[in-house]
């Protein structure tokens, strides 16, 4: 993040963000229409914390440095983002996920956060150990009508602009590699914590050294991620964020598992 | 309140590895030790006053230089352990040498500061160098002497606190009782014995079972300075738990919680994130506790769980501009605190290279500068402001032309008298309170 950048680049979230105050939501499209007519208009309440979300999930997203990120800086975010969940689902701004393109959209991000928040590790050891974890889970699939794997495969024909790699989608259950690297996870932890060296010794062979992949994945993922949130609000949104708002359900469920993945690495 | 200038030190071409990441004088004053980002520890020493030549009364000096920690490998988590120092604590002193400790991430290390000011000479079996002699040539004994030598400053390890923490360390704190610690990570608190390398006995441990669940973190953790069962420690969400170790073996159960109602006025998305307490020291008292959180710092009275008994606003002309300073992570910098020997005043930095003074019999308030140009030798520290639009007067600076990586994170007060250490990135200032030293 540039810091040189001062405050300069969000005067009109500032000024939105101020008291907190909650106004009364409208729809999103009459939003954008209204301020249309001006571009030096304040975007509404609704925009800016689509906005914030945004900024949030892009900040966990690049939690994966060398260096073991800052488990207070991702908990603070990752409370941030629940919160905005929980003002969203009060204000019921968001709409059950349907199967229409925007839905498919949507689980591209869903997805994509994914990968990218979670180490490469577990992306190769498929279907070894059985139970799912996670509310991603299961309110990823109370919501979807349809088998998660064909929605998967559908949506990676929509997702050409943002480079994944291949190998990604041909996971058949990403539930039980969770699974697995929760457990592995886990497991980790307490070795490190009773230091007892035998079970380290199992550990690694679970463990992929895949990291190259991470990196692949994150490079390509990079040129597309829009960076300054703040600042594409005071340049005029463009229509394509009118759907971001049927966008927020499928942002807040991938909050439990993005919580767990940014915690767990 | 006027400051003046003693020395300023410069550590470095600011690549990086010289940021000081804490400072902390040990318990008489005399040593000052910083450490920094490539893993180094400085320690100054104060020079005794002099009569001869007044004005060079306790200026601080490099007194040792070493590398505490190195860069390290996490093979296991494909991830680098920095060799940052988090923190030193001081241990008090019990004979000739000084001893500290001083933490990166993941590994407590013990280190022993002695002196050489002497060396033997006259040995009868080698020569002044070293090598032995021809004992043909030795006709007489002599008595070896010693003799004065350059003073030279030894530092060794000598323990090594490994494998205690899964997570990054963030505070460290010496007992009373001058045999314990404990080291603090994100989710777990640590008591050590500082003779024991291979154990340590968790105290306290608030990871949830289901990792999904976490949403809040240890971030700074003290023990009572007079009372060697109590400690306290703070978290994310901006409480306080004071914990008796008497109580039982795992402190998770706090003795005392201490927590302010939220402002409903002032409630926004960013609440949570600027409640989190970045630190907490307990007054030299042991009465109170201070706390920072991003805007203010607070007192609080042991005896009082409900709410602090003063708030002090530290640069709340912030508040307006939370968003900006959330994308461009300034929001999670870590602002430590300090008070003074009599526990009267409190300090903490803020932006700008700027660091506040807050008087809390006077109630009165100051904001300092720690930069070159107002830094020279004995120049008297001028007072500055932020204006926030209204009235602007000559030399205060704007909240939108406050330079925000220019942050004083760490502080440190000298333990009886009016002199403070200030960090601000790679320079070391040192300040003294002018008026009290020329009171005879």
């Amino acid at each position: 993040m540039g810091e040189e950048e001062g405050l300069h680049q969000t005067p009109f979230l500032d000024t939105m963000f101020v008291r907190g105050l909650k106004r009364k939501c409208f729809d999103g499209e009459e939003d954008i229409e209204g301020t249309l007519a001006g571009i030096k208009a304040i975007p509404s309440y609704n925009l800016q914390r689509q906005s914030l979300l945004d900024m949030s999930l892009v900040k966990l997203q690049l939690c994966h440095m060398l260096v073991e990120p800052n488990l207070c800086r991702s908990v603070l975010i990752a409370n941030t983002v629940r919160q905005i969940q929980e003002e969203m689902t009060q204000d019921g701004t968001w709409q059950m996920i349907n199967t229409q393109s925007t839905g498919q959209a949507s689980l591209d991000r869903l997805v994509s956060t994914d990968i990218l928040c979670r180490s490469s590790r577990d992306h190769q050891a498929e279907g070894k150990h059985g139970p799912a974890y996670g509310t991603f889970n299961k309110d990823f699939e109370s919501d979807q009508a349809q088998d998660n794997s064909e929605t998967m495969s559908t949506a990676s024909a929509v997702q050409t602009p943002r480079n994944l790699q291949s190998n990604v989608w041909e996971m058949e259950s990403p539930q039980e590699n969770k699974g697995n690297f929760q457990k592995s996870l886990d497991q980790i932890f307490e070795t490190l914590e009773n230091k007892s060296p035998n079970t380290v010794e199992d550990l690694f062979s679970e463990v992929d050294n895949s990291y190259y992949d991470l990196d692949t994945m994150l490079t390509g993922m990079m040129s597309n991620t829009k960076m300054g949130h703040c600042d594409s609000l005071e340049t005029f949104p463009s229509p394509t964020n009118t759907a971001s708002n049927s966008n927020c359900k499928s942002d807040l469920n991938d909050l439990d598992h993005i919580v767990e993945i940014l915690v767990e690495s | 309140m006027e400051g003046e200038n003693i020395c300023e030190v410069d550590s470095g071409d600011g690549l990086g590895a010289d940021i000081i990441s804490t400072v902390e004088f040990n318990h008489t004053g005399e040593l000052l030790a910083t450490g920094d980002k490539g893993g180094r520890v400085v320690i100054f020493q104060r020079e005794p006053e002099s009569k001869n030549e007044p004005y060079n009364q306790g200026e601080y000096n490099v007194y040792s230089t070493f590398q505490s920690h190195e860069p390290e490998f996490d093979y296991l988590k494909s991830l680098e352990i920095e060799e940052k120092i988090n923190k030193i604590k001081w241990l008090p002193q019990q004979n000739a040498a000084h001893s500290l400790l001083s933490t990166n991430d993941k590994t407590i290390k013990l280190w022993k500061i002695t002196e050489r000011d002497k060396r033997p000479e006259g040995y009868n079996l080698k020569d002044e160098e070293g090598k032995l002699k021809d004992l043909s040539t030795v006709t007489s004994l002599q008595v070896p002497v010693l003799k004065p030598m350059d003073l030279m400053v030894e530092v060794t390890p000598r323990r090594i606190f490994a494998n205690g923490h899964t997570y990054h360390v963030n505070s460290i704190s010496v007992n009373s009782d001058c045999e314990t610690y404990m080291s603090a990570d994100d989710l777990r608190i640590n008591l050590w014995h500082l003779a024991i390398t291979d154990r340590s006995f968790n105290i306290v441990d608030i990871k949830p079972a289901n990792m999904e669940d976490l949403t809040e973190v240890i971030t700074a953790s003290e023990f009572h300075p007079h009372h060697c069962n109590l400690f306290v420690y703070s978290s994310s969400k901006g409480s306080l738990r004071l914990c008796d170790m008497r109580a039982s073996a795992l402190c998770d159960k706090h003795s005392k919680l201490y927590e302010e109602p939220e402002d409903p006025s002032n409630r926004s998305f960013f609440s949570e994130i600027i409640s989190s307490v970045s630190d907490v020291k307990f007054s030299h008292s042991g009465r109170y506790m201070l706390t920072r959180d991003y805007l203010t710092v607070k007192v609080w009275d042991l005896n009082m769980e409900t709410k602090p008994v003063e708030t002090y606003q530290v640069h709340d002309y912030l508040r307006s501009k939370l968003c900006s300073l959330y994308e461009n992570d300034c929001i999670f910098d870590k602002f430590e605190c300090a008070w003074n020997g009599s526990d009267s005043v409190i300090m903490t930095g803020a932006y700008n290279n700027f660091f506040r003074m807050f008087d809390r019999n006077t109630k009165r308030d100051v904001t300092l500068e720690a930069s070159r140009e107002s830094s020279k030798p004995r120049a008297i520290l001028k007072p500055r402001r932020v204006c926030v639009g209204g009235k602007r007067r000559k030399d205060d600076i704007s909240v939108d032309s406050l330079d925000f990586t220019k942050k004083i994170l760490h502080t440190a007060w000298h333990p009886t008298e009016n002199i403070i250490a200030i960090a601000a990135t790679n320079n070391l200032y040192i300040f003294q309170d002018k008026v009290n030293s020329e009171m005879h």
